[in-house]
């Protein structure tokens, strides 16, 4: 009798253990890429043609990524339009508005200099550094170290626009993410961000509590051909510019030939796509 | 064997009721975070891992702390440790039990905590940490109870346990290396962005582990009439003492590193905990007492020992002393400096103290209780099991 019931839990034990491990075996081996699968890809087209970089210097990459350039000199001094932009993107994507630093929401907002280009610092800046805000937002990175720590694949990296993006259902909000950036981008719903939406958008989908967040670089509205919010925000002085870094002949650029920008921490080799005239 | 477990003195029950209140005030207290939100915690957008993460941190290395025992009963032969090896693995689920509740509590959507498996993703160390931590537990709960079961009907363990025995001694060091692993790989986190980080945590492990062992073996000598013998607890209490050493040296290498390389970024971190750091001001101190009370226990308990060792002498009341003392020394190394120190310096240059909630405390108060009564049950059985064997 005892031997049988032994006989029967071993098999029973064996049996659970192997239902459990089941899908992630089967999902192990039937996905031939990583989640950041950008590398595989990658490394199909650009093996021939590796070249040595230094800190922050990139090869130069194949297909759409999307990047963003913001040109300082048209906000200084205006520090309503920084305003404008927070405010666009704000009503856009239902971001709640929660009092104090512990549990709000940020996607895109301004900070100080040396907040925003703590490698860029130096002994004496200039008053018009000093004295402005600078925006700050997601950098939606070419090498996601968000991507790279997620362990359900909830965020990820497009691969047809290079969008680093969020699929809030999956994510488990283990916040692994927000230690992974280093640019503090990430949001988490730390309480149920419902109540403190101030303006309901039915177009883009409120959130729930325990998921991380942050900006999209406005994928809903370009799947419409608008531009992103803050680009808008800010049209009459054209101090935002979005488009392919990767076209040759697309405004975003046609500028960045031209000027001298700056990225945030290149040295940390995530290559920002957001890139800044200061 | 389980019903070993359901006779006891009046200690015993005692003992255990005494932690399910515990338990109980931490269950209400999950419930309540579970109900109405994370914002029950004193985590936030800026310092978004908290007294669950570092608590997790903490008691991967209690866990990987039996290795000490089972590396040189199995491997060396060791046979002075027979009696104690089965201390370290139950231990060692114990300790993997609260490790898992820790992450059950931490992250938002516990109900997706399936994610992890349905979306296996190899390229996150957490999902790594998910794989070693559960393979451990398996390993310490088969070799566990196997011998004990061996041991109770007095024949020898089958011969098939011996390899997951060997097995899991990798897996010991695997645990907390991809542990060590969530926190050293991330950029722009300066103070964890150090390769010393594994083995530092190793080294402190294979104190922290062993301290909490031999302070097991010294209350059940008094309650429980079970005697390590006095030859395992020096060797163990020699081995806890050359771990806290490296443990300490390798604390000294980062404060070498940071402070001659003067690099800011890697400096800040130890400013703050060790000697506070002003930013706008403000001065930003909240650790300091914690981090030289770690020091002064450390080094308090290593000269106790030594003492101990040099004049061979020592009761057993100033060998639980030094194994408390280095124990919680590195309880605030470990389970309160590293991960805190580490988050409070943002990626936006700005300062943030960490204070825990009072509900938070509860959970985490809660979660320890339930470990300690996992571990209390089943040291009740293996001790029942030795004196069942003696009589």
């Amino acid at each position: 009798m005892d031997k049988q019931r032994r006989k029967f839990l071993k098999i029973a034990g064996a049996t659970a253990l192997a239902g459990i491990s089941a899908p992630a075996v089967v999902k192990l081996t039937s996905t031939p890429a990583l989640a950041s699968s950008g590398h595989g890809k990658a490394a199909e087209h650009g093996a021939a043609e590796h070249k040595p970089e230094g800190h922050g210097g990139e090869d130069s990459a194949k297909g759409v990524r999307l990047g963003m350039l913001i040109d300082m000199r048209k906000l200084y001094g205006h520090p309503e339009l920084l305003e404008k932009v927070a405010a666009a993107c704000i009503k856009v994507h239902n971001i709640p508005q929660i009092e104090g630093n512990k549990n709000e929401i940020k996607w895109i907002w301004d900070m100080a200099y040396k907040n925003v280009f703590p490698e860029h610092s130096s002994y004496h800046s200039s008053k018009i550094t000093e004295e402005n805000n600078f925006l700050v937002l997601c950098n939606h990175c070419d090498e996601p170290p968000c991507v790279r720590v997620c362990p359900t694949k909830a965020t990820f990296r497009d691969e047809k626009t290079g969008i680093v993006s969020m699929d809030f259902h999956r994510c488990i909000g283990c916040r692994f993410c927000m230690m992974g950036c280093p640019y503090g981008a990430r949001s988490f719903n730390w309480m149920d961000p419902r109540p403190y939406i101030k303006e309901y958008n039915p177009d883009f989908p409120t959130r729930m509590r325990g998921v991380v967040e942050k900006c999209n670089f406005c994928g809903e509205r370009r799947a419409l051909g608008q531009e992103p919010a803050c680009v808008e925000a800010v049209k009459d002085v054209g101090a935002i510019v979005f488009g392919d870094l990767n076209d040759p002949d697309s405004e975003i650029r046609q500028i960045l030939d031209k000027e001298h920008t700056i990225q945030r921490k290149p040295s940390l080799g995530t290559k920002p796509s957001v890139f800044y005239i200061v | 064997m389980i019903e070993k477990v359901f006779k006891g003195n009046s200690n015993y029950w005692m003992w255990l009721a005494f932690l399910s209140a515990f338990v109980a005030v931490g269950a209400i207290c999950y419930l309540r975070q579970f109900v109405y939100g994370m914002y029950l915690t004193g985590m936030g957008r800026d310092l978004s891992w908290g007294l669950y993460i570092s608590q997790f941190t903490f008691l991967v290395g209690v866990a990987a702390g039996g290795l000490m025992l089972v590396l040189p009963y199995y491997v060396h032969n060791y046979k002075t440790f027979g009696r104690i090896t089965i201390l370290g693995e139950f231990l060692a689920i114990g300790a993997l039990i609260m490790c898992l509740m820790f992450i059950m509590a931490d992250i938002g959507q516990p109900l997706r905590g399936l994610n992890m498996i349905l979306h296996p993703t190899p390229n996150s160390m957490l999902f790594w940490d998910m794989v070693v931590l559960l393979g451990y537990l398996g390993l310490n709960i088969i070799c566990g109870w196997v011998i004990l079961t061996a041991e109770r009907k007095q024949v020898k363990p089958p011969k098939w346990v011996y390899i997951f025995v060997y097995v899991s001694i990798p897996f010991a060091v695997s645990i907390h290396t991809v542990t060590a692993m969530l926190y050293c790989g991330l950029p722009g986190r300066h103070f964890w962005l150090s390769a010393i980080t594994a083995p530092r945590f190793l080294a402190s492990a294979f104190a922290a582990g062993p301290a909490l062992i031999v302070i097991a073996c010294l209350i059940m000598k008094r309650v429980a009439n079970f005697d390590a013998g006095r030859e395992a607890i020096n060797k163990l209490t020699t081995i806890i003492m050359y771990a806290a050493l490296i443990n300490a040296f390798f604390v000294l290498l980062e404060f070498f590193v940071g402070f001659y390389s003067n690099i800011p970024g890697h400096k800040h971190s130890l400013q703050y905990l060790f000697f506070g750091i002003e930013h706008h001001g403000v001065m930003y101190n909240n650790l300091v007492p914690f981090m030289w009370g770690s020091v002064f226990l450390c080094f308090g308990g290593l000269g106790l020992f030594a003492y101990m060792k040099i004049k061979d002498t020592g009761t057993d009341l100033m060998i639980g002393i030094g194994c408390a003392m280095i124990f919680i020394a590195l309880w605030l190394d470990k389970g309160l400096g590293f991960v805190m120190g580490g988050l409070a310096i943002t990626p936006l240059e700005e300062i943030v103290e960490y204070y825990p909630t009072a509900n938070e405390i509860g959970i985490t108060l809660g979660i320890w209780a339930t470990g300690f009564l996992i571990v209390t049950l089943l040291y009740k059985i293996a001790v029942d099991v030795e004196h069942e064997v003696e009589a």
